[in-house]
């Protein structure tokens, strides 16, 4: 019976930080909290500004170059000139609703983070329920959105509203079954856990099947192109932050792009091999690979359009969970059949598998149902 | 090259069916009366030898005793076009039958007529304003209007 | 057990990033679903067939460039086209073969123009629609080149065009046909199969030939539904006759035939403006028409193929300076007379992209 960390499960690493490391659980708590607040808000603008640039270069033209050197001080003026806006509340908005809303789809992102590995045990808590704490409180940012939709008074936000409860409540099975087929491969459910397994091969190479669903359920989670018709800007208007402006409009922005950096956090966790590599730093390491899964993900926005909410709906259920199911049977019978230390025979056996039931599968489904007979 | 019939030709083969409605023929067009006009147009759109399936355009336009309304039909089966004309002689409450039944594309254009014109067109299934809003006093495109 | 849902009306108003303009829709919805549209249009109306009364017949031509303000050259063509048919002016050869290269380099331009919107409303974030306008810029500056305007070009004039073309031109003129060339093979290869756009294309918005022809609906949309009919072939003004050329037709149409025929129009553009550029004859750019011109009493009627359609101009003329009334076939406007029917039954993504594919322009729509 094959697992990847040889049969342990609690990796007991001799460099793993403790969990009270600089001097006791309380500076540990503070020093950690300063941390990924200073990390997740300096991250979002570096990914703003690479985005702003790579997407400029793949439409043939430059990005921000103006503000400061290379243009590098332009997420700050961006901030600025958020924050500074005028915020404009319609007249018959809930109010209640209305204003906790950026707020209750903000603190679950930030709170997400403290399980997260950024060195080795170097998070807030290596809780040992790790990635089913991160499954639980991701929901939570849903229900925000779906107040700001509501309360907005507004039907565009309204439709943008219950787009987004049915794409997430939709993708959240193909995710959690695709954590699972790693999870088979770890034996515990610890993140910092699930990035010391990988000390031979990078789960990627042992899950192609599961990366590619766990990537693409996640895009559609948190609404990126192609799947961002949740807050599709050419049909309406602005989705679910239609009516924001000011500082709560800057908390939404901040929640797109903290669930996108949380996503590239959580691809590097469990399928690239976290802060693990050669040479330089390890917490540069975990940057270094979350930058390049945010690159595919800005590199998919420039140049797919989006899909409908049916056809969305279609492929989750029709294409991504069918093959969740499968990877996990596949690898459920390849943890019980391989004997101990010879996990690499899974990569070419997993490779061809996940080459044919692709192509097999997307022949088999029909994309949305098109016209309706009214 | 598209064959612009001219009003003897059509007059000739229309024969004595619309001999009474058609009050004066030339060179390019017809002039029809406006209680003829469905039925005429609609022989000119179904007869073999016509088959005029496509509206171009209407127009009004207001000489100062009466409102004429310009109809262009082209055929595309044949690829000849005629021009079929018809007067309201007054200016008050000024009244032509629709062709709304036959082509779907005079719908707008009669919504315009009547917003700009004055010109009401019976048995239009929405005879509104189309570009002006709704308590808008007058017609802008009438001589006297300015 | 059906749930009991009711429709709401959702109001995609004048100011909405995707309608192309000031063009509001009172959308009747169950669910996603569209159930009932009605237009509501009249937002740009600027009153331009009663101005045209009151100016003389050369000081209509900047109204006509606001009409259609994408496409400013065939707005002017065939405005001039009826005065010329009116008064029985004759065009000297090397203005009409510069009305066609003009022409033909407008169809380009709009056709660029139409696709990239089209993605932009199908959700690929400005990437096509950035790269198309760049290819459009350099078919601007050669316009800029000629007469030193970029959007409403007042370039044709009563009697042939306003002024010769400078030297710099034609060598422009000819490095350029060579880069659109490739640009829009480009375009092609990296558009025409992709999946997304196929799923949400293929099928959608299905306009059938009959009703396209009972609607009056012109120009790509038609060809696309399979009618072959373009007044360059059917009906040829100007020298169209002296060049060889095909019509593209679509057979489905759906969304994704409108594409297929724009992509295809404009290569076609490009083999007639080769044709013109290599039978371009010299002489006087401009008839000797008086500055205020008096055409005969009469009416005259005169189309052309513009990029979205028949464009048609019927004037009726008093003998004076002023046209007595120039009334101006509304292109757009009779192109979404079918859209109610295009749309019913599919959802609120497919009505912007349906509509987008009609491609209008609100200039034509209210005038």
């Amino acid at each position: 019976m094959a697992i990847a960390n040889s049969g342990l499960i609690n990796l007991g690493n001799p460099q793993t930080l403790p969990p009270d490391w600089p001097g006791g659980f309380w500076w540990h708590w503070v020093l950690f909290t300063i941390v990924i607040i200073a990390v997740v808000i300096v991250m979002v603008m570096a990914f703003i500004y690479m985005a702003r640039r790579q997407i400029g270069r793949m439409q043939s033209r430059v990005g921000p170059n103006r503000t400061g050197p290379f243009g590098l001080i332009q997420p700050i003026a961006d901030v600025l000139k958020v924050l500074l806006k005028e915020g404009i509340e319609p007249a018959n908005v809930d109010k209640p609703v209305y204003w906790l809303a950026p707020i209750v789809a903000l603190v679950p992102v930030f709170v997400i983070f403290a399980v997260v590995p950024f060195t080795d045990g170097g998070m807030l808590a290596d809780l040992n329920i790790g990635i089913l704490y991160v499954v639980a409180i991701s929901s939570i940012s849903t229900v925000g959105i779906f107040m700001a939709g509501w309360g907005s008074s507004n039907k565009f936000s309204l439709i943008s509203a219950m787009r987004v409860v049915a794409a997430v409540v939709s993708y959240e099975i193909p995710v959690v079954l695709s954590i699972a087929g790693v999870l088979l491969l770890v034996g515990s459910l610890s993140m910092n856990d699930i990035v010391l397994a990988q000390q031979d091969t990078p789960f990627i190479l042992l899950q192609p099947l599961g990366f590619i669903i766990f990537f693409i359920a996640g895009l559609a989670e948190i609404s990126r192109s192609p799947f961002d018709l949740l807050e599709a800007d050419s049909e309406i208007v602005a989705g679910f932050h239609t009516e924001y402006s000011g500082i709560k409009f800057a908390l939404f922005y901040l929640v797109e792009y903290g669930e996108a950096f949380l996503l590239s956090c959580l691809i590097t966790t469990l399928y690239l091999g976290g802060w693990r590599g050669p040479a330089l730093p390890e917490w540069l390491w975990f940057i270094v690979k979350a930058v390049l899964v945010w690159f595919v993900m800005v590199w998919l926005w420039a140049t797919l359009p989006r899909v409908r909410i049916d056809q969305l709906m279609a492929l989750a259920w029709k294409f991504l969970l069918p093959l969740a199911l499968i990877n996990l049977l596949i690898t459920a019978l390849q943890v019980l059949a391989l004997p101990e230390g010879s996990l690499w025979i899974m990569i070419p056996i997993n490779f061809a598998l996940t080459a044919v039931l692709i192509l097999v599968w997307s022949k088999l489904f029909k994309l949305g149902w098109g016209r309706v007979e009214v | 090259m598209t064959l612009a019939l001219s009003g003897k030709e059509v007059a000739a083969k229309l024969e004595q069916k619309f001999a009474d409605s058609i009050i004066e023929v030339n060179k390019d067009s017809l002039l029809v009366k406006s209680e003829s006009l469905l039925e005429l147009i609609s022989f000119l759109k179904t007869s073999p030898e016509f088959r005029f399936d496509f509206l171009n355009t209407i127009t009004a336009v207001d000489y100062l005793e009466y409102f004429e309304v310009v109809y262009h039909l082209t055929s595309m089966e044949h690829n000849h076009s005629l021009v079929i004309k018809t007067r309201y002689y007054g200016r008050e409450n000024p009244a032509v039958p629709s062709i709304v039944s036959l082509y779907e594309g005079a719908n707008v254009q009669e919504r315009e007529i009547y917003d700009l014109m004055g010109i009401r067109f019976e048995n239009h299934p929405n005879m509104k304003r189309l570009f002006l809003w709704e308590g808008f006093q007058g017609h802008p495109l009438r001589k006297d209007y300015l | 057990m059906a749930i009991k849902t009711e429709p709401f009306v959702l109001n995609l108003g004048p100011v909405h990033p995707s309608t192309h303009g000031v063009y509001r829709m009172r959308v009747t919805l169950d669910g996603e679903v569209v159930v009932d549209i009605e237009p509501v249009v009249g937002y740009l109306h600027r009153g331009i067939e009663k101005l045209a009364e009151e100016r003389t017949y050369t000081g209509v031509i900047p109204l006509t460039d606001r009409l259609d303000y994408i496409s400013s050259m065939s707005n002017n063509l065939a405005y001039v086209l009826a005065v010329e048919k009116l008064a029985g002016i004759k065009v000297p050869e090397r203005a009409e073969y510069l009305r066609v290269i003009m022409a033909e380099l407008q169809r380009i331009c709009n056709h660029l123009i139409a696709v990239g919107s089209f993605f932009n409303d199908c959700g690929a974030y400005f990437t096509p629609f950035l790269h198309m306008y760049r290819e459009r810029e350099k078919i601007i500056d050669l316009f800029e080149m000629v007469c030193g305007q970029r959007l409403t070009y007042n370039y044709m004039r009563i009697g042939g065009v306003s002024q010769d073309i400078p030297e710099e031109f034609l060598p422009a003129l000819e490095k350029l046909l060579e880069q659109i060339h490739r640009s829009v093979d480009e375009f092609d290869l990296f558009l025409k199969e992709n999946e997304i756009l196929l799923a949400r294309s293929r099928g959608v918005g299905i306009l059938t030939k009959e009703k396209a022809i009972n609607c009056s609906i012109t120009g790509p949309v038609l060809r696309a539904s399979g009618v072959g009919w373009d007044l360059r072939k059917a009906d040829p003004y100007s020298v169209y006759d002296r060049f060889e050329f095909d019509i593209p037709t679509g057979s489905a149409g759906d969304c994704y035939d409108r594409y297929r025929v724009r992509i295809e129009e404009m290569r076609q553009s490009l083999r007639i403006i080769e044709q013109a550029v290599k039978q371009l004859p010299s002489g006087p750019v401009k008839a000797e028409v008086p500055h205020l011109v008096r055409p005969p009493a009469g009416d005259a009627y005169a189309h052309i193929e513009s990029p979205k359609g028949e464009l048609a101009v019927y004037l009726v003329s008093d003998n004076s300076i002023a046209p007595y009334r120039c009334h101006i076939r509304p292109t757009s406007l009779l192109n979404l007379s079918a859209l109610r029917d295009m749309v019913i039954g599919w959802k609120i993504a497919d009505l912007i992209i349906i509509f987008g594919s009609i491609d209008i322009c609100l200039g034509e729509v209210d005038r």
